[in-house]
């Protein structure tokens, strides 16, 4: 608890435990401003996700498992396959890198107490919770999203879709972008300001590079995404014309908005992966990245090339050749960020002394699975090819070899990487090392057979198949494919939560880490650190420093620095733990159920209560000492 | 009723490596030649990868020029070698073979036919000729043809993969694509965009062949229905067929769904749900929900002896 004065007379780990503990048992949950707790929310919360999202992926293999199959209805089949793509991007693999390992390791990383914003990221969770569970809502009410994850106008207008389903999809993911912004305004705000003094920006982990590459264009593409659906709320419910030809509008506006989202949404999919990637490896490897500021370099230019790509998702759409060229030559020049990372990577692990143990294999996994996926992405690129190809499975293999093969597969590996270091405990290396075969060969199994059917014309979003047209065997080898992948992933999670109870306790740093994270115990206390280090290497567990560093043991703090120099710049109070995030997220609910529901001045009045929270949230604060 | 195997297969494919035009060729073509370069390229990082994994838990590679030799190699393989390639793949690729592929320029044709999509069906229309058919499009062989398509509704996209390149459909715009045959034969095409509930069954059939022949079929498409017997036509107007749908040469003359003046002809209903012959012209009449759910074509209620009657009439336009 706060504002208690700090006892005199014990130790100095004693008083921190006394002014940074919080409330015990549920209550502390739903209260808690610690990064780290909320870093297991959304932890928890995306896998709930996830695993929905894969029940989804399920119900769409075994319905294309052979021609004509009748396991879901051609209305259940759009729905499914719609809320399997909004779930994994919006409601698993965002929340998941920005949420649960960003806001978990971040701090640790950059030798922070907390976030720069605790109460903003504890509203930002809420919020996230809140958006799922209103687009399951829709779902399990049978007025799912059914448009496609990228919902082509007019297809999401009320003429075609006189449902609440495009509503719910345009109010559910208008709901996430609040969340995830916050997140991401957090993430740079953190970065920028609450490092430990020392740590220049040019000693900052390659991991809070990618996230702050991640977060600006969180920052920058939300908005378009967020402007396309309000746009279409205006239209579907007041009546507006924006995307209405006949009136004026038109109807390639949603999908210039909708890529100049989409496409930087792709790199914010790949960019912690890449930041994950360059965690593991020199640990493993047991050597320093090489050609660091070149790798920091790529990922920041990986996220800046990434918005100007967008046409290439509209090769199709007869643009004029001139604009498609230019976008083709921005998705080429987009390619060099990431061969550069693969070398880098690469070259670290053979000029080091590698140790194959679960996470570094995971990442030669992703390097094997993103080079395909990325040499498919290069064809798109060739303008004839991407208009022969788009549209088919062939996209569909593509993307899923860089969404699953390469952002999830770094989450996997870096969950057993950090898994020590938030529970204390070490994981079954031996079953972690075989349920990576199992789920890499089950993700080559699934996705591979589909470059085939797409070359043999077989488009994507379709809910059945006649046979006789050579697609049936890659269709069934694919859904056995995404059975093995399935039973892999079970592997780990059963793994993950018997270790969490039975394995071996692993010590501060059971695998000698370079970073901060691995200087604290395991896991973390809630101050993460009892000294605040002084860092001088972006490696510093490694070249440790032997200076005193800064104790701040007198209250709720945590140190600000200069931004590009990582001076010491001034002493920052922290908030304590507090009801009103979890409160303005049950209103924001109420808020947009309203709006769905067309209640536009009862949401008024929720609208108001919402200013009214925030206000309580800042007159509650007890002054700080 | 099943719907079974595709009823059109006979041996046509829709596989973009069996090209039949000299613009599919190219992307043929443009495919193979990647895919070659990818497989080099995927074998090298396999290699580095394969490299580390046999050097496990063993001391690092005796390299020469340490960190500054790696650094150098990084800038080469992963900076260098990706701009000569690519810029390489840009000019070929997005320079010269894209003018294959490209919106035929303006009297550089000897045909051009309007497409027009519909939730869940093609209408095809010749210019020059009177008259609208649906879901099958005859062109003359090694003929070039000038498609010019648009939407009634929502986004659709045309593509006949051995032919060529893909081409949206998008209201209130229309587009052009070039079709060209270089042999006699049936191709299938298929709407690529997400349309709403049965874009699995938005099929589109290219018939090419001999010029004299696609005449005499154009001359048929655009007579009128001949003289009616038997009653179905009656049953046509009096059962609700008619406020969707055209039959030329009688009152029927509602353009909503598919053209029927001569149904008959075509190789399959429903844009190749089913095959077009008595037994699923009568199942597809009495329940087409049942076959295509979410079609907009209602079920209508009317007696089997009725329905053999209708079906008898629409059988015989031929």
């Amino acid at each position: 608890m706060t504002a208690v004065a700090p006892p005199v007379g014990r130790s100095r780990t004693e008083r921190l435990d006394l002014i940074w503990e919080e409330r015990p048992g549920l209550l502390g949950w739903l209260t808690t401003v610690d990064h780290k707790r909320i870093g297991l929310l959304y932890f928890f919360t995306t896998l709930a996700f996830f695993g929905a999202g894969g029940i989804e992926a399920l119900l769409i293999r075994t319905q294309l498992a052979g021609p004509n199959a009748t396991v879901l209805s051609p209305e259940a089949f759009n729905e499914v396959m719609t809320m399997h793509g909004i779930t994994m991007i919006f409601l698993f693999i965002i929340p998941m890198t920005t949420g649960a390992f960003g806001n978990y390791l971040l701090p640790l990383m950059i030798g922070a107490r907390d976030m720069a914003f605790p109460r903003l990221n504890a509203l930002s969770f809420w919020l996230f919770l809140g958006g799922g569970l209103f687009l399951y809502g829709g779902l399990l009410l049978g007025k799912g999203p059914n448009c496609g994850w990228f919902c082509y106008t007019p297809l999401n207008t009320r003429t075609y879709d006189p449902g609440l389903n495009a509503d719910f999809y345009a109010l559910g993911l208008i709901f996430n972008s609040v969340a995830s912004t916050a997140t991401a305004i957090n993430l740079i705000v953190t970065s920028f300001k609450l490092r430990a003094p020392g740590m220049s920006f040019n000693r900052m982990p390659l991991f809070v590079f990618a996230m702050l590459a991640v977060s600006f264009s969180l920052v920058f593409a939300l908005p378009a995404l967020t402007t396309d659906l309000v746009f279409l709320e205006l239209q579907r419910k007041l009546g507006f014309h924006f995307f209405d030809v006949a009136h004026g509008g038109d109807s390639l506006l949603w999908q210039h908005l909708f890529w100049l989202f989409g496409h930087p949404e792709v790199y914010i999919i790949i960019l912690p992966a890449m930041g994950i990637a360059t965690s593991i490896i020199p640990t493993f490897a047991k050597r320093k990245m090489i050609a660091f500021p070149l790798v920091a370099l790529a990922e920041l230019l990986v996220a800046f090339i990434g918005f100007g790509v967008w046409g290439h998702h509209m090769f199709a759409t007869g643009l004029s050749v001139s604009t498609l060229v230019f976008f083709a030559a921005a998705s080429m020049m987009v390619v060099i960020p990431s061969t550069i990372q693969i070398y880098a990577w690469l070259f670290t692990v053979n000029l080091g002394r590698p140790e194959f143990r679960a996470p570094l294999l995971f990442i030669g996994g992703f390097i094997a699975l993103f080079v395909i996926g990325g040499l498919s992405g290069i064809m798109f690129a060739a303008i004839p090819f991407d208009q022969a190809t788009t549209d088919t499975y062939f996209v569909v293999a593509h993307f899923h070899f860089i969404i699953f093969g390469a952002a999830v597969f770094p989450i996997l590996g870096g969950m057993f990487y950090w898994f020590p270091k938030v529970t204390g405990r070490m994981y079954n290396e031996r079953l972690a090392q075989a349920s990576f075969w199992v789920t890499f060969a089950g993700t080559m199994l699934t996705f591979f057979p589909m470059h085939i059917v797409g070359l043999l014309g077989m488009t994507r979003r379709i809910y059945t198949y006649h046979s006789g047209f050579g697609w049936d065997s890659y269709n069934l080898a694919e859904t056995i494919g995404a059975y093995v992948l399935t039973l892999g992933l079970l592997m780990i999670f059963a793994n993950l939560l018997w270790s969490r109870f039975r394995g071996v306790l692993a010590g501060p740093d059971p695998f000698y880490g370079g970073t901060l994270e691995w200087t604290t115990t395991s896991p973390p206390p809630p101050y993460n650190f009892a000294v605040i280090p002084t860092v001088t290497s972006p490696y510093p567990n490694w070249d440790r420093d032997d200076s005193d560093g800064l104790p701040l043991d007198h209250g709720h703090e945590t140190q600000a620095t200069t931004v590009r120099d990582g001076y010491f710049d001034e002493v920052l109070h922290m908030p304590s733990e507090s009801g009103w995030p979890i409160v303005l997220g049950a209103v924001a609910v109420v808020f947009f159920v309203m709006l769905l529901t067309t209640h536009y001045i009862v949401a008024g009045i929720f609208a108001a209560v919402a200013a009214l929270t925030v206000i309580a949230w800042n007159v509650h604060e007890p002054p700080q000492e | 009723m099943s719907s079974g195997t595709v009823p059109v297969a006979l041996g046509a494919r829709q596989n973009v490596l069996h090209p039949h035009s000299p613009a599919e060729h190219s992307i043929a073509t443009l495919w193979w030649v990647m895919f070659a370069v990818s497989c080099v390229g995927l074998a090298f990082i396999a290699l580095l990868l394969l490299l580390g994994w046999i050097r496990r838990n063993r001391e690092a590679l005796p390299f020469g020029g340490g960190e500054r030799g790696a650094t150098r190699l990084v800038v080469g393989l992963g900076i260098a070698t990706p701009i000569v390639l690519l810029s390489a793949l840009f000019v070929w690729s997005d320079v010269f073979v894209i003018r294959s592929t490209a919106a035929p320029s303006r009297g550089s044709t000897a045909l051009t036919v309007h497409v027009v999509g519909h939730q869940w069906f093609w209408e095809i229309g010749y210019r020059g000729a009177r008259g609208t058919t649906a879901n099958e499009l005859h062109i003359p062989v090694r003929t070039k043809v000038n498609v010019l398509a648009t939407t009634a509704d929502v986004i659709h996209s045309l593509w006949v993969p051995e032919l060529n390149r893909k081409i949206d459909l998008i209201p209130e715009r229309t587009n052009s694509v070039l079709l060209y045959a270089d042999r006699a034969g049936t191709y299938l095409g298929q709407c690529a965009e997400f349309c709403g509930l049965q874009h699995a069954h938005m099929e589109l059939i290219v018939i090419a062949q001999p010029r004299p022949q696609f005449e005499q079929w154009l001359r048929g498409q655009s007579s009128d229905a001949g003289a009616a017997s038997g009653g179905g036509l009656q049953v046509f107007m009096r059962d609700g067929c008619a406020n969707c749908h055209q039959i030329r040469g009688t009152a029927a003359r509602s353009q909503v769904g598919p053209d029927l003046t001569h149904v008959a002809s075509r190789r399959t209903l429903a844009a190749g749900t089913i095959p077009n012959d008595r037994a699923h012209m009568r199942a597809w009449l009495r329940d087409p929900q049942d076959l295509k759910p979410g079609a907009k074509m209602p079920q209508t209620l009317m007696s089997q002896r009725d329905l053999g009657t209708l079906v008898d009439y629409l059988e015989g336009l031929k």
